[in-house]
């Protein structure tokens, strides 16, 4: 909860400067004695986890501009040149391309957290929607990063994306001539979206202060989803929560050098290594993973307009999610019948991100994928829609806990906080 | 009591400079790879030492090559400047360093510590006082009063062993260290 600043500047100087320009203050009242709810659990350390890949990415990313060329004749032999002559600059690429894989592994957790635990229900709507436009913004920004090595899939890819624009009536192929620079994907592209990439995370980082700011006002939900009550209900964020934060980070670091040193190209494409051909389309054209789901949901409509609608559609509902959950009970954990169709949820993005990875003629099992796609992309809106306005009404939640004290100390709780 | 609150306290201590110090190591080894990677690149570093084909210059005509990014003056000489290169004396010059990189800091200026073999001058072309190239002096269209070079920016002039003799230019031109593989060809750098 934002109070009165528990600050107290002991030294001159930090009286001098506490005068002037309060910073310390603000790192000492956000990150050193901020009342964080006792009974945050893992699913709570990816906020943390989130902003230190921002800060990988943009390091790795800075020194990789160093060497990168952004010119469609050179961009490729740049980035082997980056990889085979730059001083580790095998190993700052490969952090760079799995970190971005990490960063949306972390934000799908980070996301699914807030639906599972009801963050984004009031007093959070703008805390959630400033979220999900640092979902969009990280979406922009990994695609533009994409296009930058200008290899097949990055070529191609960029060619799927940028001709979805043309779907709008009378001004589409205005707006994709006006984002190529030319009359189809190539070199005027490539600089400007080497620009662009460079950009965004900057805008993303401002945008992840505003995050912060609209989380620190109600302060942090938790497992329980009820309100802090009183002091006993939260431990400073120091040394609790900057540990524990520490300790997790540590172990998704350890899954990210698993990535980064035994198995680098996992997450790529292996067509990626040969270098773009504006006239050889590659057998299948594939996003990153991240971006599956969505290339599913517009692959499962037939007409080319409605499935950029869909898909857009799907992004643009989460703005509305506070709305559309009709719930007064925030977590899951006292929803039992929420709590199942969370997981069907679950189940159906997985489904979603898989047949987005298989051709659009696929069977398995003797289904057709792409109706496989379908039904999912219907649970996908009808979870929105449908059911989180409707369960939130008729739903039986379980009885909730007195305090989060009281859950975490039992009856201890009545004694007085250390 | 007193003794397991000292022992509480020391492991505590032990505990947070021991993982002090591997975070210090760890800190340091992440970072090291972001410093290293601005220093020249392999390519860079292949292209530091070049060979050059010494056969189809003449006595008396100069070649410019490009080397580590830098003009650099590979000059056959006639026996009247070999001769008049060594018959300045070292201790008149204003500097009297021979600035040879195959050579220790402190040699003097001799045209036989200048160039090894009398007849190939090799030098980088870079004027010792702010950068310009200097323009070679050759018998049909001289250029300054030493036969060498003459820099055109501020009127440097060098004799025939690249040496300066007159103008703001400080130190000699720089010999940068090569070795010759065969007669005719000459690796630099």
């Amino acid at each position: 909860m934002s109070g009165p600043s528990t600050y107290n500047p002991k030294s001159g100087l930090e009286r001098w400067i506490d005068a002037r320009l309060p910073l310390p203050r603000l790192l000492h009242d956000t990150v050193h004695t901020f009342p964080t709810p006792r009974n945050l659990n893992i699913w709570y350390t990816f906020g943390g986890i989130l902003a230190f890949c921002l800060g990988v990415q943009i390091v790795t990313g800075i020194t990789l501009a160093m060497h990168y060329v952004a010119n469609a004749n050179l961009a490729f032999n740049s980035v082997e040149t980056i990889m085979r002559d730059v001083n580790y600059g095998w190993l700052i690429r490969y952090i760079h391309a799995n970190g971005a894989s990490m960063f949306f592994l972390a934000v799908y957790i980070h996301m699914f957290r807030g639906l599972y635990y009801g963050s984004y229900k009031a007093p959070r709507e703008l805390l959630w929607i400033i979220g999900v436009l640092i979902y969009l913004l990280m979406m922009a920004t990994a695609f533009f990063g994409y296009v930058l090595p200008w290899g097949q899939m990055s070529f191609w890819g960029a060619t799927v994306i940028t001709n979805l624009f043309s779907a709008i009536p009378v001004v589409g192929s205005h707006i994709a001539t006006w984002l190529w620079g030319d009359f189809a994907v190539g070199d005027a592209t490539l600089n400007r979206f080497f620009s662009l990439h460079y950009l965004l995370p900057f805008i993303i980082a401002g945008v992840v202060v505003l995050h912060i700011w609209a989380l620190h006002v109600p302060g942090n939900n938790n497992p329980l989803g009820i309100d802090v009550k009183s002091p006993q209900d939260t431990v400073p964020f120091h040394p609790y929560y900057t540990v524990k934060d520490a300790f997790y980070l540590v172990l998704f670091v350890i899954l990210f050098a698993a990535f980064v040193f035994y198995s680098p190209d996992f997450f790529g494409n292996p067509d990626n290594y040969q270098p773009a051909n504006p006239l050889v389309t590659p057998p299948e054209i594939v996003p990153e993973w991240y971006l599956l789901p969505f290339y599913a949901m517009l692959r499962s409509i037939p007409s080319k307009l409605l499935g950029v609608l869909v898909m857009g559609g799907a992004i643009v509902t989460l703005v509305f999610i506070p709305w559309l959950d009709t719930s007064r009970v925030r977590s899951c954990r006292f929803r039992p019948l929420m709590k199942q169709f969370f997981w069907g949820l679950v189940v159906c993005c997985v489904l979603l991100g898989y047949c987005g990875a298989q051709s659009v003629d696929a069977v398995k099992f003797g289904i057709p994928m792409v109706w496989v796609a379908r039904i999912a992309s219907i649970y996908y809106f009808a979870f929105f829609w449908l059911i989180m306005p409707i369960i939130g009404l008729i739903e039986t939640p379980k009885k909730l806990p007195a305090s989060i004290a009281q859950s975490v100390l039992g009856d201890k709780a009545a004694a007085p906080a250390e | 009591m007193a003794a397991t609150t000292s022992d509480a306290g020391t492991r505590r201590d032990f505990l947070y400079v021991a993982a002090g110090s591997v975070g210090a190591v760890g800190a340091a080894a992440a970072v090291w790879p972001f410093i290293d990677q601005m220093n020249p690149s392999t390519g860079a570093l292949a292209l530091g030492s070049t060979e050059i084909d010494l056969t189809a210059i003449q006595p008396g005509q100069q070649i410019v090559y490009k080397w580590r990014g830098q003009p650099l003056f590979v000059r056959r000489r006639t026996p009247a400047e070999i001769e008049s290169a060594k018959a300045v004396d070292v201790n008149s010059l204003p500097d009297p360093l021979a600035r040879n990189a195959n050579l220790p800091d402190t040699a003097l200026a001799n045209d036989a510590d200048r160039a090894t073999k009398p007849e190939w001058l090799i030098v980088k072309g870079v004027c010792t006082h702010l950068g310009c190239t200097p323009t070679v002096s050759t018998p049909q269209i001289p250029e300054g009063e030493y036969g060498g070079w003459l820099c055109h920016c501020h009127g440097s002039e060098y004799d025939t062993s690249g040496r300066i003799r007159k103008g703001p230019a400080p130190e000699n031109l720089a010999v940068p260290p090569y070795t010759f593989m065969t007669d005719t060809r000459v690796k630099v750098g």
